[in-house]
């Protein structure tokens, strides 16, 4: 794999064998000194258009802890609010001679347009509302290491559907690990036709007990001044999920940052049940063999480059 | 108070053709020809037409081999955007008309929303001067039905008229406000001209870059709803309905819109619909790769929709083909697709992609497609190529077996953002001849030496 820009493109054996080279890494971390030479003189470079100091630091930690050297380029407040193209800003960063450019973008779709300006592995740190393929990854190595399999697992993801790129590489990623999966969320959060990814639609969460993993995400405030929901008060009221409504063998996630109150209980995030730092731990290991995939084993596979548009 | 109106059309001064086309198959329905003829042009008007074999030369005029070609009335095309003034980075009249007559087309209609908008009689002189010295075909212009497009005053539309507005636009923005546009519709009663309207609701609409539906709902990108579009058309058919006003609804996109205008030509209503070479050969599938080319608005729609536009166009809810063409430069093009201008160019390939896609396979009819080519000018007030003796030459010459990819050889229009780009199609424009004059040959289409003086043909 050359690049990481989708779960799309990604096929089961593909997502378990980044799976089981993450759960190598494990080890890595319980070391005293927490690196090993993998990547020793590559070089990482994440070009972040959206504060993102989550997603941001769990690549730094994972290239760092394979001895990349990282690079970051927080694109606000730089070149690109003076106009700068993202072509012109990819050009410009390339001559520098990066080996991997971790991009999160605004627009979807973006990670993709770069191999035409770069030699650069490419990894998709989430674009726009398209995909965050990354986290779709650790979501899926969490659940198996907690499940074994997902074969037949019942997923629901809970919240506001239409603006997530984590529910819809999730929805793409769980599905091709077997699960089934579940959309509940207010209508007006809902994308129309979104049931053609081969999910099944609720409104409410009358039969939310039916779930194995309950995936809560993130509900943005700015979705009230655009008045997607009357307010967070009838939100919270109809599908906060809390200790009411979860059960006592069901599995919660949350992509994070929790708003507590708003998308989940306090009780809940705090519960036994909850995965939410599992989550954030297996994000450094997943990433490290996601660097690892496009930096040590794709050349050696896939020898032949494709030739680059100009 | 009655208007005087100048020429409706400009165009830059061209030496009138002499030629004779031998033995070409000639098909103009109107004029119920469909077989091989020749057809002689002397002076830029259609001087003869004889069967195959039976028309000389006179000397001085070029001889074109027509054997195995068709020869069509020239394409007319009611709705371009050339850019000028002040986008002619993207476009201007030299390069757009240029690629019009590269498609076969003898007449366009440009819209006015340039910079500065056409939307006063001043830019509207300046644009048809211009036009006067570059255009290499004969243009048309609309102009804006409210200034600068803003949907808040009226322009004035009696001396836009004077100045030389066929109709009028607020085109690449809807009349949002139904109070305005019935203000405008009362006020055609005075001024003539149609209004061309594109439909979209804007509250509907909304922050889209593409249809909304299944590809929107994988891509995660905000969809454009088709009732955005029919919901408008519903509307403003009803205005003009009630007001008794002439509309052009532009660039029907979806199933629900070819309805309502079906059903306002059944309750006698003046609408009129056209619609553009992409949305019948195209759907949201081609968005799939998040390719800016195919990025335009009203946004390409699922099969279903299109299946309605040729329905629509086969049975004549849908007037014409229009092709939108609509060029924005590289660097405009070369960014994510949510940040991507909307358009596609169109006129290079509009009748080689409705021949490929549609009448190669037996979905639509040759002389349909020539048909609803053709008479896209007549609901602004120009007449109608036709081959016919004593017509002014509105011809194009096309072999329909030549098969060519977009994008290979460059294109005549200064922009490359075209839909079609590396799609394989067939029918290949030679010759045109508009309004009298040769406007375009293909560079490696090798005429016959014209005869020394005195010499006759055969």
């Amino acid at each position: 794999m050359r690049h990481l820009l989708s779960i799309e493109q990604l096929d089961r054996r593909t997502i378990e064998r980044l799976c089981d080279r993450a759960a190598a890494f494990e080890e890595v971390g319980e070391r005293d000194i927490k690196k090993v030479p993998a990547l020793r003189g590559r070089t990482v470079l994440n070009l972040f258009y959206e504060a993102s100091t989550r997603t941001r630091s769990s690549f730094e930690l994972a290239a760092k802890r394979l001895s990349a050297d990282v690079v970051n380029f927080i694109a606000s407040g730089s070149s690109v609010e003076k106009g700068e193209s993202l072509k012109d800003t990819v050009l410009t960063l390339s001559a520098h001679r990066p080996d991997c450019i971790v991009i999160r973008c605004p627009w979807a779709g973006a990670p993709a347009l770069l191999p035409r300006w770069t030699d650069a592995a490419v990894v998709n740190a989430g674009d726009g509302k398209h995909e965050h393929p990354t986290q779709a990854l650790l979501d899926v190595y969490t659940l198996r290491r907690r499940l074994g399999a997902l074969d037949g697992a019942r997923i629901w993801i809970v919240g506001d559907v239409m603006h997530s790129r984590v529910a819809r590489s999730n929805i793409l990623a769980f599905r091709a690990m077997g699960a089934h999966v579940t959309l509940a969320g207010p209508p007006t959060l809902l994308p129309r036709d979104v049931e053609e990814l081969g999910v099944e639609i609720r409104s409410d969460l009358r039969d939310l007990r039916r779930a194995d993993v309950v995936y809560a995400l993130r509900m943005q405030r700015e979705r009230m001044t655009e008045a997607h929901v009357p307010s967070l008060r009838e939100y919270a009221a109809v599908y906060q999920i809390d200790s009411r409504r979860l059960g006592p063998r069901q599995l919660l996630m949350h992509p994070g940052p929790v708003n507590r109150g708003v998308e989940l209980s306090g009780d809940v995030v705090d519960s036994p049940q909850s995965l939410i730092l599992e989550q954030v731990a297996a994000g450094v290991v997943v990433r490290m063999a996601v660097l690892y995939e496009v930096l040590a084993t794709a050349r050696a596979e896939d020898p032949v480059t494709e030739p680059q548009p100009a | 108070m009655s208007l005087i109106l100048p020429d409706p059309l400009v165009r830059a001064p061209a030496p009138p053709a002499d030629l004779l086309v031998c033995g070409a198959h000639v098909l103009d329905p109107r004029a119920g020809l469909d077989g091989p003829r020749d057809v002689l042009v002397r002076d830029g008007e259609i001087a003869e037409i004889g069967a195959p074999g039976t028309l000389a030369s006179p000397p001085g005029a070029e001889i074109v081999e027509g054997e195995g070609r068709h020869l069509f009335p020239g394409f007319v095309d009611p709705h371009v955007h050339l850019r000028t003034p002040g986008q002619e980075h993207k476009e201007d009249l030299e390069t757009g008309t240029r690629a019009a007559a590269a498609g076969g087309f003898c007449q366009v209609i440009t819209m006015p929303n340039t910079d500065p908008v056409v939307d006063s009689p001043s830019v509207m002189g300046a644009l048809r001067d211009a036009a006067a010295h570059q255009a290499r075909i004969p243009v048309g212009v609309l102009g804006a039905v409210t200034r600068g497009l803003r949907g808040e005053e009226l322009t004035e539309m009696a001396a836009l008229r004077e100045a030389g507005a066929l109709g009028f636009t607020d085109d690449g923005r809807p009349v949002a406000s139904a109070g305005m546009l019935r203000r405008a519709l009362r006020y055609q009663r005075l001024v003539g001209g149609v209004l061309a309207l594109h439909e979209e609701d804007p509250t509907l609409s909304a922050g889209g870059a593409m249809h909304e539906g299944r590809v929107s709902a994988l891509l995660g990108i905000a969809g454009i709803p088709s009732t955005s579009e029919s919901v408008m058309i519903a509307r403003d058919a009803e205005l003009a309905g009630y007001e008794g006003a002439a509309v052009h609804m532009q660039h029907l996109s979806c199933a629900a819109s070819v309805r309502a205008v079906a059903t306002a030509k059944e309750l006698g209503w003046d609408v009129t619909a056209e619609a553009s070479p992409h949305h019948l050969c195209l759907t949201e599938d081609a968005v799939r790769s998040l390719d800016t080319s195919m990025k335009m608005n009203p946004p390409l729609r699922t099969e279903e929709d299109r299946l309605a536009l040729i329905e629509g166009l086969r049975s004549g809810a849908i007037d014409c083909v229009a092709t939108d063409h609509a060029p924005h430069a590289r660097d405009e093009k070369e960014v994510p697709f949510e940040q991507a201008p909307m358009g596609t160019t169109g006129l290079e390939t509009a009748f080689a992609a409705l021949h490929a896609l549609l009448v190669r396979p037996g979905v639509l009819g040759l002389g349909l497609v020539v048909e609803r080519m053709t008479c896209g000018g007549a609901r602004f007030g120009l007449p109608i190529p036709r081959v016919a003796v004593g017509e002014p030459a509105n011809l194009t010459l096309i072999d329909l077996e030549q098969r060519w990819t977009p994008g290979d050889d460059g294109y005549e229009s200064r922009s490359e953002n075209c839909c079609f780009a590396g799609t394989e199609l067939s029918g290949r424009v030679l010759l045109t001849v508009a309004a009298g004059s040769v406007a375009y040959r293909e560079r490696s289409f090798v005429l016959c030496a014209a005869p020394e003086p005195g010499e006759e043909h055969r």
